[in-house]
């Protein structure tokens, strides 16, 4: 025993405790050992795991995207903050009284939300119940969290349009991304979930619209609750378009188009703006940028108006007599007709052993060039057509962008068909019929255009043959930068023709309105040029017209442009199934420019001074 | 006694050994710190530049308390206790909260945590109390001691610091049973507890603040409330487990580097450091502690009176609580109680409080060797 250096007290008996105290360390120092070596050696490999999966999330920042603005900054779309309620079902605690609490809470139906939380699918991923849910709902929701577990208010971005149909088949509209977008190489910084733009600019500019997505660090405990949020990367906002179109022109013509179907576009001719661009039935973008059920979308895409098709830039009809105008340029140009040389017309023009009839029974007798356009003479034209030939013909309305998509920034843009033999030839296997030449000859048989390439024809026409490529984007802001960047007017090229040629038939276009078949588009306060035009729907007219159903009744049209001696505005209407477009579509062309005259002057576009404008700069949040 | 002075090299009975155990502690903690605290905000001061003057101040109260001498400190006793006291007494009034208690006092630019000294002092009234004059009989050997324990733990209570308040029970439990109470007094207090349990638990229970609750709650059922507290006691598992036998070293702990692991420099040390260096590590530190509270017993059983024992056991007592409890918290042995690792944890206090101790414990060996006391 050790000697101790103090007297034998009650003390004494301290070694003795001392080493039960040595005893007690070892066994407790050991007892942790043991702990310490089962948790790291024996469950280490389980905690490894465990290690790795807990760490940081990633979570994506959606930038807010880009707004439209028109010519004068009338705001077209921008970005609204949107409440939408998720139900995660692991954390539901009883789906009966879930379901019972939000009908109470937010009057919904109640099947409605059962069919919702029992469709298939994970349960840990957040389903959405109800979107677009006014403020006063989710802080309801948000108040009661406690009650009901599982559900979630996120604030969304979600695109709006402030003027509704205003626009429409321009503007496009936005959705989730779908499947088969995720895969192409351009949609390739997206993910799950982003928005992109699926029609019209939205889709067209979507890369300049949908900015870029930002990130952030999350750091999540075992149970996914956030415990640390930091923004890694801030998400750049999309940049905003300056559209061409003027909202006022653009209205004005919607509302003229009202109830009928049909399109109207209002091209400047001198740079290719379009100032408006109208195309009836619309739709909503603001419905279609939401989440539809498939009842919805079944509704919409089923419609008989098919309200998605943009008939300005997507309706391929027959020109009919609007044809008439390349082809005077044609005439003049091949000397296939000198300006005062006369066709004798008759009301028939006799070709192989068929009649083809001008419209007019009678007939116009002994017509010039001019008298030919002023009164839409057939028989002239057959006449050209048949001496010019149909290669001539397809080369000069190629010339003027027949046949071919104007290159407007809009998607899914058709191209129209201006026939020749090698086009029949590889489209239907099918040798050309001489007598297909003289249909083609007023704008009937294979001859389709859309009213986009129609307006632009006008255009190069009031332009004296230099033509620009149809635009509806002037500008677009920079939203990094802050510099806003003007796009040049795109020049296509030039018709070659004599400053004669489009001197002589814009005098007869302004005859036209003035005493020939478009006196409906006269105007008091503006000189108007312009051409009418009729596109045969059914082959036969067994009657008058008021006799056959709407949807045989042919479509009318009417190109004009305004001033005649400095041309400002070259506008074209196409109202489907509305008979002759002298009588239909040339008051609604009238009105166009009319308006257009009359604008207050234009504030200086875009250059300066952006209108304030709020906008839903904090991205929502989706977990990647 | 003259052999044995020759036989450890040092000045005036200064361990080397005894010092190199202690630096050697000192040093994995600030490296721990220093790895845990890397993506502190810029432009505070590093806390492991922190510790490192803590460690700076506690060594100067480490060489005051071996240079001076127990005799006179324990004269000094019950006045320090009364101050103490009125320290704990103030800090509940003035003191600074953090998380749910008032413990600290600002002290200038600094602040400190009166619960901490309160150990040492306590330590000193206990040893000077039975070392004064024969304690016989229960009534002065447990009962008299137990009213001088208790007003300094109701205070500390009621901050509420349940580490340090358990630190307070630790400590006269040791010392109760080195002065040798007899077996049928530890039996009567027993068998007294266990009638009182109900009542006390009660008291007890309800005095508790919430986060206390969850933190027992946590320890009996670890599913109960997975986001709360359980989720320390989780990651601190899924910290020392995932560092296996290696370790995945220096910032490699992503359980703690990305914070995963709260309170990582402070009583989540043990876990960062496990974190890192693995099994291997977590054996050396463990041996190192042992060695110094071997070294620190030998001190006890050979000092030269009862003052100086009973002194040498407290100190004793007061690290192997501290340790066994912090480590077992870690390990998810124990439920959370929030008490530091003596040399390793963050903490101005513990750490000048713990050198402190030691000094004592040398101070009392150097009495010891000193012959012409």
């Amino acid at each position: 025993m050790i000697p101790t250096n103090y007297p034998e007290t009650e003390f004494g008996d301290l070694h003795r405790r001392l080493l039960g105290l040595r005893v007690g360390l070892l066994l407790v120092v050991g007892l942790l050992g043991l702990r310490l070596w089962h948790l790291q050696i024996l469950e280490g490999p389980y905690y490894r795991d465990l290690s790795e999966n807990n760490r940081t999330r990633q979570v994506l920042l959606e930038p807010a995207r880009g707004l439209i603005y028109d010519r004068n900054g009338i705001l077209l779309a921008n970005n609204v903050s949107s409440f939408s309620l998720y139900v995660t079902l692991e954390d539901v605690k009883d789906r009966e009284v879930l379901i019972h609490q939000l009908t109470e809470l937010l009057g919904l139906d109640p099947t409605v939300v059962r069919k919702k939380l029992e469709t298939r699918g994970s349960k840990l991923l957040p389903r959405k119940i109800k979107d677009r849910m006014t403020l006063r709902d989710a802080t309801l929701v948000e108040s009661r969290r406690l009650d009901m577990p599982g559900v979630m208010i996120q604030v969304e971005s979600q695109r709006n349009y402030p003027g509704g149909l205003i626009a429409a088949h321009i503007l496009g509209y936005v959705g989730e991304i779908s499947a088969d977008q995720l895969e192409k190489p351009e949609f390739g910084d997206l993910h799950q979930g982003s928005i992109v733009g699926q029609y019209g600019i939205e889709k067209s500019y979507d890369r300049h619209m949908r900015g870029m997505a930002g990130q952030k660090s999350v750091e999540v405990d075992a149970v996914g609750h956030v415990k640390k949020a930091a923004v890694v990367e801030r998400p750049e906002a999309g940049n905003d378009l300056y559209l061409t179109i003027d909202a006022r022109l653009q209205k004005l013509a919607e509302d003229l188009l009202g109830e009928e179907q049909g399109a109207i576009v209002a091209l400047d001719p001198s740079n290719g703006d379009i100032l408006a661009m109208a195309s009836r039935p619309a739709f909503d973008p603001n419905i279609l940028s939401r989440e539809l059920t498939s009842k919805q979308w079944v509704e919409i895409v089923q419609d008989e108006g098919r309200p998605l098709n943009n008939r300005a830039s997507q309706g391929q009809y027959p020109p009919g007599s609007i044809f008439k105008i390349p082809m005077a340029v044609a005439a003049l140009e091949t000397k296939t007709m000198a300006p005062s040389s006369t066709v004798h017309c008759t009301g028939g023009y006799r070709f192989g052993r068929r009649v083809y009839r001008d419209w007019k029974a009678g007939g116009h007798g002994y017509v010039d060039l001019h008298e030919a356009l002023v009164h839409s003479c057939d028989v002239y034209f057959y006449s050209v057509g048949q001496r010019m030939g149909i290669d001539v013909m397809a080369e000069f309305g190629k010339d003027f962008g027949l046949g071919r998509a104007t290159g407007v920034e809009l998607p899914s843009e058709r191209s129209g068909i201006m026939p020749s033999p090698a086009w029949k030839q590889k489209a239907k296997r099918e040798s050309w019929l001489p007598g297909e030449t003289i249909s083609a000859a007023i704008g009937q048989g294979f001859v389709t255009v859309t009213p986009l390439q129609m307006a632009s024809m006008m255009a190069t026409v009031a332009n004296d043959g230099v033509n620009y490529r149809p635009r509806l984007v002037q500008a677009v802001m920079d939203r990094a930068t802050g510099n806003l960047q003007e796009l040049p007017a795109v020049p296509r090229g030039k018709i070659n023709a004599k400053p004669e040629t489009f001197r002589i038939i814009k005098d007869a276009l302004a005859d036209v309105v003035t005493k020939g078949t478009a006196t409906r588009a006269k105007s008091s306060i503006v000189t108007i040029g312009g051409k009418t035009g009729t596109a045969q729907v059914a082959a036969l007219r067994p009657g008058p017209e008021e006799d056959i159903p709407k949807k045989f009744r042919d479509h009318a049209w009417f190109v004009a442009f305004a001033p005649v001696q400095s041309p400002k505005i070259a506008v074209v209407v196409l109202a489907e199934h509305m008979g002759h477009g002298g009588a239909t579509a040339a008051p609604l062309a009238k009105e166009v420019i009319e308006a257009y005259m009359q604008l207050p002057s234009q504030s200086p576009v875009v250059t300066s001074g952006l209108p304030a404008v709020s906008r839903h700069d904090e991205g929502s949040f989706t977990e990647s | 006694m003259i052999e044995r002075l020759t036989e450890h090299r040092g000045l005036d009975g200064f361990d080397m050994r005894y010092g190199s155990l202690i630096l050697a502690i000192l040093a994995i903690g600030v490296v721990s710190i220093y790895s845990v605290t890397q993506g502190q905000h810029k432009g505070l001061t590093p806390y492991y530049l922190k510790q490192l003057m803590w460690i700076g101040l506690g060594a100067a109260a480490f060489l005051v308390m071996w240079a001076s001498d127990y005799h006179q400190l324990a004269r000094f006793a019950y006045p320090a206790y009364v101050f103490i006291l009125l320290m704990l007494i103030f800090v509940l009034f003035e003191g600074r909260t953090s998380k749910g208690a008032q413990r600290w006092l600002a002290l200038g630019p600094f602040s400190f945590q009166p619960s901490e000294f309160a150990k040492l002092i306590l330590i000193l009234v206990l040893a000077h109390y039975y070392s004064k004059a024969p304690r016989v009989g229960w009534l002065q050997r447990v009962i008299v001691p137990g009213l001088l324990v208790l007003p300094g733990l109701l205070l500390i209570l009621k901050q509420p610091d349940l580490g340090s308040g358990l630190s307070f029970v630790a400590i006269y439990a040791a010392m109760l049973l080195m002065v040798g109470i007899r077996s049928q007094a530890i039996g009567f207090i027993l068998l007294f507890g266990i009638m009182l349990f109900p009542f006390a638990w009660e008291g007890v229970w309800g005095s508790l603040h919430d986060y206390q609750r969850q933190r027992i709650m946590a320890f009996v059922d670890p599913g109960y409330d997975p986001g709360g507290k359980g989720y320390h006691a989780l990651q601190s598992r899924i910290a020392i487990g995932s560092g296996q036998l290696l370790g995945k070293g220096l910032h490699g702990g992503t359980q703690s580097q990305l914070k995963f692991l709260p309170e990582g420099h402070t009583d989540f040390v043990f876990a960062v450091f496990a974190e890192e260096w693995g099994f291997l590590g977590v054996l050396i530190l463990l041996g190192l502690f042992v060695g110094l509270i071997w070294l620190s017993l030998e001190i006890a059983s050979k000092a030269k009176d009862q003052l100086g024992a009973l002194l040498a056991v407290g100190i004793v007592a007061m690290l192997c609580f501290c340790i066994v409890v912090n480590i077992g918290m870690t390990a998810g042995m124990f439920p959370i109680v929030g008490i530091p690792l003596p040399l390793v944890s963050y903490g101005g206090s513990a750490t000048v409080m713990t050198m402190a101790s030691l000094g004592l414990l040398l101070n009392i060996k150097r009495k010891r060797l000193s012959l012409f006391y």
